[in-house]
């Protein structure tokens, strides 16, 4: 089953001592703060997980592969994330 | 940004302890960490999710020495931007 923010929700109760409600505001808050540092076009580096790295993608002509037309795609800015050497090799060496 | 100024901010934004912030911080990222190392995904609505692609091994070439190698099977995590995020990054 997959993870999801519930369940994050859920651990960081029964660690933190807080309430729940607390605990959904403070989980909430902390991606807040990520998605704010990476929307000011800020990277994020998380040591011994990996970064979330903000890039500026120039914009180019593309074709839609279905219909073969062809079309301007626009300057984009994106978000590429990088696993950490250390996650990396964690998840390798488990099997 | 980095772990330490995620943390500060958190610890002011939500007034609670350095300490305390550390460890909800440590929670999130390892839940998500353990949830990976089970090849399970990871989907956090307005960020995005992580999933477990499998890439094959394959012959390759050092591209120095012109050696042949083998290249190892391996596992990487791979994050899609959620649409939240996605559309926030890239509004100017």
């Amino acid at each position: 089953m997959a993870l999801t923010k519930e369940k994050i929700i859920d651990s960081v109760y029964n660690q933190a001592g807080l309430s729940k409600n607390q605990s959904r505001r403070v989980v909430e808050s902390l991606l807040e703060t990520m998605k704010k540092s990476l929307s000011k076009g800020e990277s994020l580096l998380i040591s011994g997980f990996g970064k979330f790295i903000v890039k500026d993608k120039a914009a180019r002509k593309g074709r839609n592969p279905q219909t073969r037309k062809d079309l301007n795609l626009r300057a984009r800015r994106v978000i590429v994330f990088r696993t950490s050497g250390v996650l990396r090799r964690k998840i390798n060496h488990k099997d | 940004m980095n772990k330490s100024q995620l943390i500060t901010v958190l610890a002011k934004t939500e007034d609670l302890t350095i300490r305390s912030a550390e460890d909800i911080v440590n929670t999130f990222f390892k839940e998500v960490e353990k949830s990976l190392l089970n090849d399970d995904r990871v989907e956090i609505r307005g960020l995005g999710s992580f999933k477990i692609k499998q890439y094959d091994g394959y012959d390759g070439r050092n591209p120095k020495t012109g050696k042949k190698i083998k290249v190892k099977s391996k596992k990487l995590p791979f994050f899609k931007v959620g649409k939240e995020l996605k559309e926030r990054v890239d509004k100017l």
